[in-house]
């Protein structure tokens, strides 16, 4: 049984210029101990669907279809029913731990306060309890850190206040929203280490939503590419990598600089992203595409499933792009 | 690379700020932050200097004194002989005709409340007051179209634009004066993928048309590694490693350098998951007081006694250099 199995999410704003679909019919599901990665660009709905799920979308936010973790329905859920989920069962951390935090209060407290709520436990445990989970996130001197500021931390050690504080009652799917975004290249990879050392102890399911394929490369074990809100493909990261059936995915990688490449122009996706408001009629990827035909500018492709349960959206025929690869 | 024009030359430049301390008593001295300690470098014309490091390392504030955005507390800045530093305001502000600069957050660098048309056209304005409304015009039209935008989005406003669009204004207004170098501060750090390469190539192509030469300050190693001729690795307001894009990219010596390097996803799931990632223990120290001898040694995995006592000067030659008592060139 799938830990997480998300059907038709669609997630819609109203605005005074309009209603926005920022998340349309988006499928995915997740087994306990597994990475799904989303992956996007900024207005593509990454993040509006892990605030769907974990209830915090703005108020002019409307939610359908359907999202079952452990066979039960979390959309739409009253609050004093989600917050029970929340924190218990998921967690999220943020993409910039500076505002996440509250400066205000000591560390310690803040970290001692999930467990006051939600364990029921004794000063004296959760105190422990906070240590022993701040030692596991490699901060050091934990004892001393309790008692400290979260402006008295740098950068990469908020990210693991935050992440100690996600895993403070052993949920079993961490929502991750571009968690290394605002880090730099160590502090991102000893934070990579910890997040990959944390799916082998503590059998967490980890979503992470991010715009680095490098992350991704790292840390997933199934993608799910973003496009204006709309899943483009879905499939087993070294299925996307090494065999994109999309054109956008295609551009995506061609796109991004590598350190262990020496091309000297890179490869571009022409224009800009569109904006939600006036999406085209049809593939919304149609502007910008090097694929494009006729019925793409009429019909938005369907999601339909091929080869070993990837999913993709696309009218160009996946045969003839595997045949170009190879050939 | 002898044959090439040498158009700047910085020598040993330090900027160090002078800060008091909340707990301080308000007779002790202030602190002394040295966000640039000594940094060296040669650009020639045409070429791109790549600058990369981490946040807090300097590399901003060295872009800065470079154009006198920041004051210099010692060393010299050299632009085409003549010394940035020491010259007073009004012969300073006509350098600015030749060396222009980019910045990070395209949109927070344009004024909200002005059309992209008067926005391009300022600097025109401000240094050739005597051109007339059509000439100007004329000019803002060209090189939008130079960076990729159509002439009649003349009239709109900043926010009317997305990033990348924004970064192309912030472009065409650091030309418009046909300058000789222009300074990025992290030009594409704020950007999406799909449009940062978009950018890139954009820069590269106007360079070849225009000869500029690029100081191109970036966190992001690999894409230094696409536009830079040669790169300097900056540690806590030192330079750590400095030559050409292949001696550092092929063959890093500087242990900072090389766990640096390795700290870099690779967007393949098979090489990301195989490749060996030296991790660097512990936090950035503090440049208020920055460790004895090498700046690096807290953290570095070859540190000896001697990393303590003596500090690390850059040696090598013109292609590759490398401040580390350990390893040379």
């Amino acid at each position: 049984m799938s830990l997480l199995v998300v059907n038709d999410l669609r997630v819609e704003f109203k605005t005074p210029e309009g209603n926005v679909v920022a998340v349309n019919d988006l499928n995915f599901s997740l087994d306990a101990a597994e990475t799904l990665g989303i992956v996007g660009e900024s207005g593509s709905g990454k993040s509006q669907t892990a605030f769907a799920l974990m209830g915090l979308l703005a108020k002019n936010g409307i939610i359908t279809g359907s999202a079952k973790f452990e066979d039960k329905e979390i959309l739409n859920l009253p609050v004093k029913e989600l917050n029970r989920i929340r924190a218990e069962k998921i967690s999220m951390i943020f993409q910039d731990p500076m505002t996440s935090l509250n400066p205000y209060m000591k560390v310690g407290t803040q970290l001692m306060e999930v467990l006051l709520l939600h364990k029921g436990m004794s000063k004296a445990e959760a105190y422990a309890a906070s240590v022993r989970m701040l030692d596991a996130v490699k901060i050091p001197e934990a004892r001393k850190r309790m008692d400290m500021y979260p402006h008295e931390f740098s950068g990469g050690m908020r990210q693991r206040v935050m992440i100690a504080m996600a895993l403070l009652c052993n949920p079993k799917l961490l929502i991750a929203d571009e968690p290394t975004t605002a880090l730099d290249v160590t502090v991102q990879a000893q934070i990579m280490t910890l997040l990959n050392e944390l799916k082998r102890d503590f059998n967490t399911a980890i979503i992470m939503i991010t715009h680095d394929l490098g992350v991704i490369a790292g840390l997933c074990d199934k993608v799910l590419v973003m496009y204006a809100g709309r899943t483009m493909e879905y499939g087993k990261v070294n299925d996307i990598f090494y065999r994109p059936s999309h054109p956008y995915t295609e551009g995506l990688l061609k796109a991004i600089p590598r350190l262990d490449s020496e091309g000297e122009v890179l490869a571009t996706i022409p224009g800009n992203p569109p904006n939600l408001l006036r999406l085209p009629k049809g593939c919304p990827f149609q502007e910008r595409c090097h694929r494009v035909s006729d019925i793409c500018r009429t019909t938005a492709p369907e999601l339909t499933g091929f080869h070993d349960g990837r999913l993709r959206a696309c009218h160009w025929d996946w045969e003839e792009i595997e045949q170009g690869r190879e050939a | 690379m002898s044959d090439k024009k040498l158009l700047l030359e910085v020598d040993a430049l330090k900027v160090h700020f002078k800060i008091k301390s909340d707990k301080s008593w308000p007779w002790s001295p202030a602190l002394n932050l040295k966000a640039v300690d000594g940094v060296s470098i040669k650009l020639y014309e045409g070429e791109t200097l790549g600058v990369v490091g981490e946040s807090g390392c300097g590399k901003s504030t060295f872009a800065r004194a470079i154009i006198g955005l920041v004051p210099a507390t010692d060393g010299t800045v050299v632009w085409l002989g003549q010394d940035l530093t020491k010259l007073p305001a009004r012969e300073l502000r006509e350098k600015r005709k030749e060396i222009q600069m980019i910045f990070q957050d395209p949109l927070a660098s344009l004024n909200p409340r002005m059309t992209i048309g008067d926005i391009i056209a300022e600097p025109l304005q401000t240094f050739y007051p005597e051109l007339g409304k059509v000439e100007v015009m004329d000019r803002v039209k060209a090189i939008m179209m130079k960076v990729g935008l159509l002439p009649n989005l003349i009239n709109r406003y900043p926010h009317e634009f997305s990033g990348g669009q924004c970064q192309r204004i912030g472009i065409a207004r650091a030309l418009i004066l046909e300058p000789k170098m222009i300074i990025c501060d992290e030009p594409v750090s704020a950007l999406d993928v799909s449009i940062q390469a978009q950018v890139v190539n954009l820069l590269k192509e106007l360079q070849t048309e225009m000869g500029l030469s690029l100081v191109f300050i970036a966190h992001d190693l690999s894409v230094v590694k696409h536009i830079s001729d040669r790169v300097l690795v900056m540690y806590l307001g030192n330079a750590v490693e400095l030559g050409t894009r292949k001696a550092i990219y092929s063959n890093p010596l500087h242990p900072y350098t090389k766990a640096l390097m390795s700290a870099v996803p690779i967007p393949d799931p098979e090489l990301e998951r195989s490749k060996t990632i030296q991790i660097l223990e512990g936090d950035l120290p503090s440049p208020i007081n920055p460790p004895s001898g090498c700046v690096f040694r807290t953290r570095c995995p070859i540190a000896g006694p001697e990393c303590a006592k003596t500090r690390p000067g850059i040696t090598g030659n013109d292609d590759h250099a490398v401040s580390c008592l350990k390893v040379s060139v």
